[in-house]
């Protein structure tokens, strides 16, 4: 049973990467996540709005759409969704310390977290259309009363 | 995001405070960087005992400045990581790089 849900629009600016992720942390406590699950959901959320911002638009505006849901069983699921660039090798774009943008000194890790932190990854995305990366985390079912 | 700077036996102790992601990172580099190319010393320590996030964008950082310092015949060390910072650190094998130690004295030893 889905317990809440939410929608979040955000214009691609740096400043939000800290907001995404403390909208989401405040999202799942009333699950009362532990300390590691919190750490985690938060490391993943920042590293695919990062992402969006910085690869997939760029220089360019736009916005970011995410969407999540909890359910009562403690599982979290977010989709975090831009209209950018898109990625055309998505194999390469995956694999870890692969970067587009070593220039920016980046370093490759960003899916390789975001796989490891959460329970479940995956990546949509079409060249010139933009990219969507839906994880799902279970959470330790705690507080669920 | 805060960094603040300190001179302690040849080596630049940078304490961050706070969160250490892209919006940080760039502003954080500049400032470290300014600090190394002023000092006088080559030795490293990343005092993370107030760093409190840190996501990709900071492993990208910290290697930046790594190798700036390996350059420099220096040594580089990170101090007081908290779990979510280790576990970056773990996951991207920036632990088999960077000699991490419970605090600045240990590190110290170390030079
Ligand atoms: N939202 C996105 N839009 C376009 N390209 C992306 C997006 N997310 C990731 N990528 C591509 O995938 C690569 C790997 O991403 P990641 O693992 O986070 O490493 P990094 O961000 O350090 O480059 C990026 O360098 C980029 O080419
Ligand atoms: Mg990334």
């Amino acid at each position: 049973m889905i317990i809440n849900k939410m929608m979040l629009k955000l214009p691609a600016l740096s400043i939000n990467e800290a907001f995404a992720r403390s909208v989401v942390a405040a999202f799942i406590l009333p699950l009362d996540p532990t300390m590691q699950e919190l750490a985690d959901v938060k490391t993943a959320v920042s590293e695919a709005v990062t992402n969006a911002i910085i690869h997939g638009y760029g220089d360019c505006e736009g916005f970011i759409f995410i969407n999540a849901q909890l359910t009562r069983d403690g599982i979290f699921e977010i989709e975090i969704e831009d209209s950018g660039v898109g990625i055309s090798d998505l194999p390469l774009a995956l694999s870890p310390m692969y970067t587009s943008a070593p220039e920016l000194e980046r370093s490759g890790m960003g899916f390789t977290i975001m796989e490891q932190f959460m329970d479940s990854l995956v990546v949509d995305s079409k060249p010139g259309a933009g990219t969507k990366v839906r994880m799902v985390k279970k959470l330790q079912p705690r507080n669920l009363h | 995001m805060q960094l603040s700077f300190k001179q302690q036996k040849n080596t630049l102790i940078v304490t961050l405070t706070g969160d250490l992601d892209h919006h940080a990172a760039s502003n954080i580099r500049e400032k470290i960087d300014n600090e190394i190319q002023r000092g006088s010393t080559n030795n490293f320590i990343l005092d993370c005992s107030k760093l409190e996030f840190m996501d990709s964008s900071g492993i990208g950082m910290i290697i930046g400045r790594y190798k700036k310092i390996k350059s420099l015949n220096g040594k580089f060390y990170a101090t007081h990581l908290n779990s979510q910072v280790k576990r970056i650190f773990n996951v991207s094998g920036l632990d088999r790089i960077i000699n991490t130690y419970s605090d600045n004295k240990a590190a110290l030893k170390n030079l």
